[in-house]
């Protein structure tokens, strides 16, 4: 075998979802000690295609080669022994069993009669000291941190001598300073000749890490490169197809307050309690609230959503009490809601759009009668003008909800929360997980939504959209929220050490500054 | 009261608790075996009553005690296949699936006895597995009588307890089913067929079940009665979540239960003139959803249990 025999090749790999190419007609080669990027948005293939590689999936058309010997379709079992190791994005490993058990299930007979656990932990403990992947083999995976189980995935494949690794959207569940350490340790491997497959949709990771990029756009390879090149406004064009514009803010008049929490405090302890919650939210004004997730956000957006009963403090929207623990009534009172997981809150993935776009006003004349019976009629063609209104793409009112993309099923929440022009949004992660043109849309309705005189709480972990989107800024830590002051009065930095706790998250000053 | 603990003390008292424990052992293994794998097995209760008419039928029709046990276990294994058919290939509903199998199973049961035995009318008797006394731990007094002279069956069911431990958590093909049961994914993604595992799993647990429904005409009694099984198959669904799926556990808790089977009918004979007898028929019920109350709490349940798995579909 020379080295300009490729390890992997893909040649001509199609596969098709009904009417969706997921991958059209894809090339590819991947060579000894090199890290391949593989680039793209959202629903662009690419994990169809590292799917089809470990057997997941049978392609319609086209094979995938290691080492010049075509893979036999659709068996994971091939796949790994063929020296295939993948890190899925959703990661593959069982909470209630310890990291040895992971780590060992498949490596040993089925047959045999008992587990030769002493040389198993023997190799392991050695194979993680070798790759600086330190992890305690006998502890539960329940009890790891995110970083911790993906190095538990990192060595599952290793443990079985992969030679080619691929990692799904690695990072996405990374803080910072982990997606630092695995970057050093990817680095190590490939030193020791193994080759890598990056997947991710993150420019500034892909330039940090990669020696080549392949960038795949609706299924197709859109451009290939070498990173020592690789532009990143050049790649993020590739990407998107065109260049997307993040909407910014356009200074506007403030109104009169909407939102006056003062001194809100919530029951129990631990981080997510809230401790004397001061804020106000002005009409046409969009205040973010910056933070680690953990640190009360959830509790604030639940008890504005009316799902948490009780608190001490006061909370007013338009100068009268929010109803508490009763979602219906405030809904009424005028918020819109856009859930942080859509899936799990937001929409019923089994039921029909039209269903889940009446859900929020089921009372209403126009909907039913008395709350009684629906009348579908009305509210089918009322979800075909909503449908319309906020660009869904999908095949009709009454097709399945989780069917849609994550962009067209945000749209759907908008669509559900906005129309009833509410006076206070409630946005909560609004663009997590979606690609650039949906986050774009989003945004823009957001803004909108300020410019008709709406007051906004957005929350976010995404500082560099908080920064372009809100008026005032404000940072969560252990159930305190500091000031919201002007965005632009502190830079990202600060904010970084305020999320961290570190710096003041004193409240008190506003209410004098507003007042 | 000093009534009950004179029962406690009785060697009767703690034979009949290991004889009405051993169906249980066995029901409960087989059904932890199938809810470890990810697959939730309502079947037990017809699947009992399989085991316990084809069993008996073997020894009535000429064949002998062991040959019985193993048909049993064949029909159980059978009536398996026939569940994993439809819930880990097809994906169906493991409840309705699991109901359907028992109306099915019972009925068939009871339909081929008939069949076979058009004219009896009082059921037929066999010769049972008779008591082996254990030289030497026999002669200990209480323990001795009530443990060390049981019936070969009993004695299985007890080794069975530690045997299916081992098999779940020191060998691989055991690791294989608990990760079935936890994250399927994680099975198919290290090149092992989840549904060969489970389908497997379901099998081995169903002949269980059916061994313990066997145990009851061919141990404990010698004869099949219609309805004999009699909710145990239930009971055992129950003593698996009070075991949280550990099969030490599930020795605990089967013995916890038989315990109160046996107290409650020598309690029905010494204070049964001031309470009614009906009181006592409850009470092993009513202790075990108490003490499922107070288990449920702690349970963990096996992440993946009643999500099918299919091969390929979009996540």
């Amino acid at each position: 075998m020379t080295d300009l025999q490729p390890v992997l090749e893909f040649r001509n790999v199609t596969k098709r979802f009904g009417s969706l190419t997921a991958n059209d007609a894809i090339s590819l080669s991947l060579h000894a000690g090199e890290i391949l990027a593989l680039l793209g948005e959202n629903g662009a293939g690419k994990t169809t295609l590292m799917n089809i590689l470990f057997g997941h999936y049978r392609a319609d058309e086209g094979a995938a080669l290691v080492d010049g010997q075509e893979l036999p379709p659709g068996s994971t079992q091939a796949a790994i022994q063929a020296g295939i190791g993948m890190v899925h994005q959703h990661f593959t490993l069982a909470d209630n069993l310890t990291v040895l058990e992971n780590i060992t299930l498949g490596t040993e007979s089925l047959y045999a009669w008992r587990q030769d656990q002493k040389k198993a932990r023997a190799k392991l403990v050695a194979m993680s000291e070798d790759y600086g992947l330190l992890v305690d083999p006998d502890v539960l995976v329940s009890s790891l941190s995110v970083g911790e189980r993906q190095r538990v995935e990192i060595l599952k494949a290793l443990y079985r001598d992969a030679r080619i690794l691929i990692l799904d959207e690695p990072t996405a569940v990374l803080t910072p300073q982990e997606s630092d350490n695995l970057f050093a340790t990817l680095k190590a491997i490939t030193k020791k000749g193994l080759a890598i497959i990056f997947i991710s949709h993150k420019l500034h990771e892909i330039l940090a890490i990669s020696s080549r990029i392949a960038v795949l756009r609706r299924g197709a390879i859109v451009g290939s490169l070498e990173t020592a090149v690789a532009r990143r406004e050049q790649l993020a064009e590739l990407m998107v197809g065109v260049a997307v514009a993040r909407p910014k803010l356009t200074a506007i008049a403030k109104g009169e307050p909407v939102l006056e929490i003062s001194g809100l405090s919530t029951d129990g302890a631990g981080a997510s309690t809230l401790k004397d919650v001061n804020l106000t939210i002005r009409a046409h004004e969009i205040v973010g609230i910056a933070g680690v997730a953990g640190n009360g956000q959830s509790t604030l957006a639940d008890l504005l959503s009316g799902l948490t009963q009780r608190y001490a403090g006061s909370v007013r929207l338009n100068n009268s009490a929010l109803p508490t623990g009763d979602p219906r009534a405030v809904v009424a009172a005028g918020v819109g809601r856009i859930p942080e997981d859509r899936h799990a809150r937001g929409m019923v993935g089994e039921m029909e759009i039209w269903e889940n776009l009446i859900s929020e006003d089921l009372r209403s004349p126009d909907i039913s009668n008395s709350g009684i019976i629906i009348n579908s009629s009305k509210s089918k063609s009322r979800a075909v003008r909503q449908i319309e209104e906020f660009d869904v793409r999908c095949s009709g009112p009454e097709a399945e909800t989780k069917l849609l993309s994550g962009g067209n099923m945000q749209k759907l929440i908008l669509a559900r929360a906005l129309s009833r022009k509410p006076t206070l949004i409630l946005a909560n992660q609004p663009v997590r997980g979606l690609d650039e043109g949906a986050i774009a849309y989003v945004q823009n309705q957001l803004l909108q939504a300020r410019q008709r005189g709406a007051a906004i709480l957005l929350i976010s972990e995404d500082l560099d959209e908080l920064m372009s989107l809100t008026d005032r800024i404000a940072v969560m830590f252990h159930g305190q929220l500091s000031d919201a002051i002007p965005t632009g009065d502190r830079t990202i930095a600060e904010i970084g050490l305020m999320m961290a706790g570190q710096g003041s998250v004193t409240p008190g000053e506003e209410r004098s500054l507003d007042h | 009261m000093s009534d009950l603990f004179d029962i406690l003390l009785t060697a009767g008292f703690w034979a009949a608790t290991i004889r009405i424990v051993s169906p249980l052992i066995f029901g409960t293994l087989g059904e932890l075996i199938c809810e470890r794998a990810g697959v939730l097995n309502l079947g037990i209760e017809g699947i009992m009553t399989v085991g316990a008419m084809s069993g008996w039928m073997w020894v009535y029709q000429g064949g002998d005690l062991w040959g019985g046990v193993i048909f049993a276990a064949l029909m159980g294994a059978i009536f398996g296949l026939l569940h994993a058919i439809f819930t880990v290939h097809l994906g169906l509903s493991q409840h309705v699936t699991g109901i359907g199998i028992t109306l099915f199973a019972s009925a068939l049961s009871y339909f081929v006895y008939r069949m076979l035995l058009p004219d009896a009318t009082t059921p037929p008797k066999i010769v049972p597995f008779q008591p082996i006394e254990i030289p030497w731990l026999s002669d200990i007094p209480l323990i001795g009588e009530a443990v060390f002279s049981q019936s070969a069956m009993t004695y299985l069911a007890l080794l069975t307890v530690p045997a299916v431990w081992y098999v779940l958590f020191r060998t691989p093909v055991g690791l294989a089913v608990r990760m079935s049961g936890e994250n399927p994914v994680a099975v198919e993604a290290q090149g092992i067929n989840v549904l060969a595992v489970r389908t497997a799993a379901v099998m081995v647990g169903s002949a269980f079940m059916a061994v313990g429904g066997a145990f009851i005409t061919m141990s404990w009694f010698d004869a099949f009665y219609f309805g004999m099984i009699n909710g145990r198959g239930w009971i055992c669904v129950a003593l698996v979540i009070f075991a949280s799926w550990n099969p030490g556990r599930a020795l605990v808790g089967a013995l916890l239960f038989a315990g109160l089977e046996a107290l409650q009918v020598r309690a029905q004979q010494s204070v049964g003139a001031f309470i009614p007898y009906q009181f006592f028929l409850m009470l092993p019920y009513v202790m075990s959803i108490v003490a499922m109350i107070i288990m449920a709490r702690k349970t963990k349940y096996p992440q993946a249990l009643l999500v099918p798995f299919r091969r390929g579909e979009r996540v």
